[in-house]
C-alpha cells in the first residue's frame, strides 16, 4: 500500500481551483482562436476576441476568468493501492476548495440548501466523484462550473425506438433553446446510455476530453462532427447574437444500458471552460 | 473593426428610450445597481409590504450581476451579467410598479416580458458573458447599498464608464436574438430541428 497524508490533497485542491480559475486551458484559447478565424459575423468575431483578451487580462490582472467561479467540481481517480491518512479525505477536500476560494478572492456562489438558500460564504460543499481504479496513484482533477451553463442542461429517458435521429433531434432543439443562455460559443459533453445517474456523469466527464483530441471510437467521433456542425448551423453564434461559432466541441461518451432504457443527458460548458488535473 | 457605438448616460431618459433600436451598440456611463434572485426576491416582497425599498427604482438601471470579491488595492473584482430570463417574473413587477427603465443582463427573455418592455418603456440589453476581467475595468467605484448577507447577491451601486452592451429588447416590440441570428441560420437537416 501506498500511504497519501490528506493534507497533501489540500494543498493539490487549493493549486488546482486557483489554476483554473484564472488560466484558460489551451485547448480551449487553440479552439477560441482558430473559430475567431471561421467566424463570418463581424459582431462574432469582436466577442471572440474579447473572450481570448479576456483570458490574457485575467491572468496578467490575477482577476477571475469569470465573476461566477463556479461549484466546485472535482474528479478523483484513486488507485486501488493507495491508503489515506491524516484524517477524512472529502474534509480534505472541502478545505482545499475553501483554500482556494477564500484566498484568491473567488466568488462563493453554494448556498446551504436548495430551499432556504443562506450562502455557505466558501464556496463549499464540493461536488466530488469518486472513483477506484488499479495502481497507487491518484488523479485529481478540480473543475469550476458555472452555474449559466449548468442550467442549459438536459436529459432525457428516451425509448430505444427512438433510434438515432431523435437523439440528434433532442440534442438540436435544446441547444436551440438554450439560446445565448449559457454563454456560446459552448462545449457540450453528452453521456448516450447507462441508467439515469450514469448518463449524467458521463455527460459531465465527456466535457473533459481535449478539444481537438478525436473520441476514441470512430462511429461517436462521425456522430460528433455531424451534430457540431448542425449546432453551428443554428445561427445563434458567439452570445447568441448570430454567427456560426455556437459550439466548440461536441464529445459523446457512452455505456451499456437495460433494454428497456435509453437515457440521454447534455451537460453544457461555457466558453470559459475551466478544468486542471494532476496526478499524484 | 470598430464597432458604431452610442454613448448613452445613465438615468436613461424617454427621448433615448425612443431612439435606441434592437443591435445596436452603447457605451454606458452613469449609476447603475447589481441585483440577482435573492435581492429581487427581497425588493418584491418590500413591494408588497410597503416598506421602504434599498434604493430609488424610478428610472434606474438594473444589472443582472454578482461580482468576485475585490481583491485589495482594487475597486471590484470580476463582473458579468448572469442569465436574465430567471429575473423575468419580477422584472415585470419592477417595470410597472417601481418605473425601473433599463436592465441588463445576457440570454433571451419571456414574450411577456418583450411586451412589458414595450408598454412601460423599458429596455433590455445584453453585456457579454464570461469576459468578466476585461468589463470590471469599466466598473469606477463600488458601494454597498444593501443585503450585504446575500454574498455575491448583495445589491451594489456601480458608477460604470464605457460599459460595453448591445440593445436586446427595444421599446418597440423588437428582439436582437432573433433579428441577430436569423441571417446565419442554415441547417441542412431541417427534420433535426422542430
Amino acid at each position: 500500500m501506498r500511504n497519501i497524508d490528506v493534507n497533501e490533497i489540500t494543498s493539490a485542491i487549493e493549486k488546482l481551483f486557483e489554476k483554473a480559475n484564472f488560466e484558460l486551458p489551451s485547448d480551449v484559447v487553440n479552439a477560441l482562436i482558430e473559430a475567431e478565424k471561421k467566424e463570418n459575423s463581424m459582431t462574432g468575431k469582436e466577442i471572440l476576441e474579447q473572450i481570448l483578451l479576456n483570458s490574457q487580462t485575467a491572468l496578467k490582472d490575477h482577476l477571475p476568468l469569470c465573476q461566477d467561479c463556479g461549484t466546485a467540481t472535482v474528479f478523483m481517480e484513486i488507485g486501488q493501492d493507495v491508503a489515506f491518512s491524516g484524517g477524512d479525505l472529502k474534509s480534505a477536500i472541502n478545505e482545499g476548495v475553501r483554500k482556494a476560494y477564500n484566498s484568491n478572492y473567488l466568488r462563493k456562489s453554494i448556498v446551504n440548501d436548495p430551499l432556504t438558500r443562506i450562502n455557505t460564504q466558501d464556496n463549499t460543499p464540493a461536488v466530488i466523484h469518486f472513483d477506484i481504479v488499479p495502481g497507487d496513484k491518484v488523479r485529481i482533477i478540480a473543475m469550476p462550473k458555472g452555474g449559466g451553463c449548468e442550467n442549459m442542461s438536459f436529459l432525457k429517458m428516451m425509448l430505444p425506438s427512438d433510434g438515432i435521429d431523435s437523439i440528434k433531434r433532442f440534442i438540436l432543439e435544446s441547444v436551440r433553446t438554450s439560446g445565448a443562455n449559457p454563454c456560446p460559443p459552448t462545449i457540450l459533453g453528452i453521456g448516450i446510455g447507462g441508467n439515469l445517474e450514469q448518463t449524467a456523469l458521463m455527460a459531465k466527464k465527456a466535457l473533459l476530453r481535449k478539444i481537438g483530441a478525436p473520441n476514441p471510437d470512430p462511429d461517436l467521433d462521425a456522430l460528433e462532427k455531424e451534430i457540431l456542425a448542425e449546432i453551428n448551423n443554428l445561427g445563434i453564434g458567439p452570445q447568441g447574437l448570430g454567427g456560426n461559432t455556437t459550439c466548440l466541441a461536441v464529445h459523446i461518451l457512452k455505456a451499456p444500458c437495460h433494454i428497456a432504457s435509453m437515457p440521454v443527458c447534455i451537460n453544457t460548458g461555457c466558453h470559459s471552460h475551466r478544468h486542471k488535473e494532476i496526478t499524484i | 473593426m470598430t464597432w458604431t457605438t452610442i454613448r448613452l448616460y445613465t438615468p436613461i431618459n424617454d427621448s433615448d428610450l425612443e431612439t435606441l433600436k434592437a443591435g445596436d451598440r452603447i457605451l454606458l456611463n452613469g449609476e447603475m445597481y447589481t441585483a440577482r434572485d435573492q435581492a429581487h426576491k427581497r425588493i418584491i416582497e418590500s413591494m408588497e409590504r410597503e416598506m421602504p425599498l434599498p434604493f430609488d427604482l424610478q428610472g434606474a438601471t438594473i444589472f443582472y450581476a454578482g461580482p468576485s470579491p475585490a481583491p485589495p488595492g482594487k475597486i471590484i473584482g470580476s463582473v458579468g451579467p448572469t442569465t436574465s430570463i430567471r429575473m423575468d417574473k419580477y422584472a415585470l413587477e419592477l417595470m410597472e410598479k417601481a418605473g425601473i427603465k433599463a436592465m441588463i443582463g445576457k440570454g433571451g427573455r419571456s414574450p411577456e416580458f418583450r411586451e412589458a418592455c414595450k408598454k412601460y418603456k423599458c429596455v433590455y440589453f445584453s453585456a457579454t458573458g464570461g469576459i468578466a476581467a476585461l468589463l470590471s475595468q469599466k466598473v469606477k467605484s463600488s458601494e454597498l447599498v444593501a443585503y450585504e448577507d446575500l454574498g455575491p447577491e448583495a445589491i451594489l451601486k456601480f458608477r460604470i464608464e464605457d460599459f460595453p452592451v448591445i440593445v436586446i429588447n427595444d421599446i418597440h416590440g423588437n428582439d436582437y436574438y432573433e433579428i441577430g441570428s436569423a441571417s446565419f441560420k442554415k441547417n441542412k437537416f431541417d427534420r433535426f430541428v422542430i
